[in-house]
């Protein structure tokens, strides 16, 4: 069975090489963003084969295995939560494509307002990133219950970007433009808090066995206290 | 809610089998060490564990065939519809017929393929020849042998080949309507097909039968069990729905033992 244990652990690997590239991608299109680099952002762009073809491999790899070794109990729960979570790291890395686009055209034109509130919603998700693939290598269930607390805060700061663009767009017509693209870079952040969040789920699943994906808040605040 | 013989497990079905402190000696070795279970009726229970663990003699206590062995000894109880098999008013016979088998080796009986079925009818009495042509051909159709053996039947059954003498075997054993049908391995020396069409039967006879079987196959206990018993060293470490089992085992040993890190 050792060379099983090898097997899991190089799907392991790929796992975090993947966790790791969208984690960059993240960082790179709002540094894009902020700094108004458009070479940068076409960049992260252009690199984001490197995350599909990962996706990829770890899909054929995965599957290969629940073929060859029938696996069992926590085998079976890794592998099968490998396979979700390059799905959601998959969407995230697409997310952060989606920034650098909307990052392109906004650096065309003058800066509406200087970006505070996003840099900090991109820190939120991009630890939630960092600590949910941290978890997910020490199956540590504490790490990934506080992730899935965290989102909340990016949700908050979501609602306080969009009423704060609103405003502008009812000042001035002429910032329309630039206020919902920057809204659409808030919501692709929301949405990337949402995948870490996912994976945070997924991990859970993988150390208890417990699926509590579409739980209430209070039902899994329950759990945790168990 | 838990069974009181299942603590950690509840299942669909009441118990067919209740078993008590159940301990099984060989002179002066102990092959079984204090097993309480509830056995669920019209269900598939699994048992598993390494060589040794002492799931035959565990499955050969249900209808009395280890007092065939001269140094056999058991202590505990083994209700089976509420009566204690081993109490002396039992008729062990009667047991057996009730509590059917099937071993790791077909063993077919020297005589025709015809006559290894019409034997238990006849020893109960029946000898009608429509009655008895009526119940080899239903038993052999639901041992999935019907087909292949219908012109034949006056054959011996030693020239059927392994597979097809195990479902000979089957159809013998459930041609007496059992209750319950013991299987001790009963696919080891089975090709896959053959091994399927069994996996079908035990599936289909889970609807009017308690089926028990024995297996080092985990993927067939995972496919038509239940529930699953997991042994180790004559104990029973876990009795868990099946599903739980191979997905999230309540014991680390269980858990090392199906994914193959045990030992
Ligand atoms: N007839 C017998 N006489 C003496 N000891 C026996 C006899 N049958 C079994 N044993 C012993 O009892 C223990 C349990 O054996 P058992 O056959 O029940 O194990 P098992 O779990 O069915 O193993 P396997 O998977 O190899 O069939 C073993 O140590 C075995 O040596
Ligand atoms: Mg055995």
């Amino acid at each position: 069975m050792a060379i099983f244990d090898e097997e899991l652990a190089h799907l392991k690997e790929k796992i975090l090489k993947m966790g790791l590239l969208v984690e960059g991608s993240i960082r790179d299109s709002i540094k894009s963003l902020v700094e108004r680099d458009g070479e940068l952002a076409r960049e992260v762009i252009m690199r984001d084969h490197q995350i599909n073809a990962l996706d990829v491999e770890i899909d054929e790899e995965g599957i290969r295995l629940i073929a060859l070794r029938q696996p069992k109990a926590s085998d079976l729960r890794f592998i099968v939560t490998a396979l979700k979570i390059t799905s959601d790291l998959e969407r995230m890395g697409d997310l952060a494509e989606d920034i650098c686009e909307r990052a392109i055209e906004l650096n065309e034109e003058p800066q509406l307002k200087p970006y505070i509130d996003i840099p900090r919603m991109a820190e939120i998700a991009q630890g939630m990133l960092v600590d949910v693939l941290d978890a997910f290598i020490k199956k540590d269930t504490t790490a990934a219950y506080d992730i899935i607390k965290r989102d909340d805060e990016v949700d908050g700061l979501t609602v306080q970007i969009f009423n704060e663009l609103l405003f502008f767009m009812i000042q001035d017509p002429r910032t329309v433009s630039r206020a919902i693209k920057i809204t659409y870079i808030a919501k692709y952040l929301e949405r990337i808090a949402d995948h870490a969040t996912n994976i945070a789920e997924m991990v859970l699943y993988m150390i208890e066995g417990k699926i509590i994906r579409h739980m209430t808040r209070e039902d899994i605040e329950r759990l945790e206290g168990n | 809610m838990n069974s009181a013989f299942n603590p950690a497990y509840n299942p669909a079905s009441g118990p067919a089998f209740k078993i008590e402190g159940l301990n099984a000696f060989y002179g002066p070795k102990q092959a079984l060490k204090n097993v309480g279970i509830g056995i669920p009726q019209k269900s598939v229970t699994a048992l598993i564990g390494p060589s040794g663990c002492g799931k035959s003699t565990f499955i050969r206590c249900l209808n009395r065939m280890n007092d065939l062995i001269p140094v056999f000894r058991l202590e505990g109880k083994i209700l089976f519809d509420d009566t204690d098999i081993y109490s002396k008013e039992v008729d062990v016979i009667d047991i057996r017929r009730r509590i059917g088998m099937v071993f790791q080796k077909p063993n077919p009986f020297p005589k025709s393929i015809y006559e290894n079925i019409a034997y238990g009818l006849r020893i109960q009495g029946i000898n009608k020849r429509d009655v008895l042509d009526g119940t080899v051909e239903e038993s052999l159709r639901k041992a999935a042998l019907w087909d292949e053996v219908s012109d034949r039947l006056k054959e011996p059954a030693l020239s059927l080949s392994g597979g097809q003498q195990q479902r000979l075997c089957i159809a013998r054993a459930i041609a007496v309507e059992p209750e319950v049908m013991l299987f001790d391995e009963p696919c080891s020396a089975l090709d896959p097909t053959a091994t399927a069409k069994i996996e079908d039967l035990i599936l289909e006879l889970k609807k009017d039968y308690t089926v028990v079987i024995v297996t080092h196959n985990m993927q067939q206990a995972a496919r038509v069990s239940t529930q699953t018993g997991f042994f180790l060293l004559g104990e029973l470490i876990e009795f868990n729905g099946t599903d739980r089992i191979f997905t999230n085992p309540a014991n680390k040993v269980t858990e090392e033992y199906i994914t193959g890190r045990f030992g």
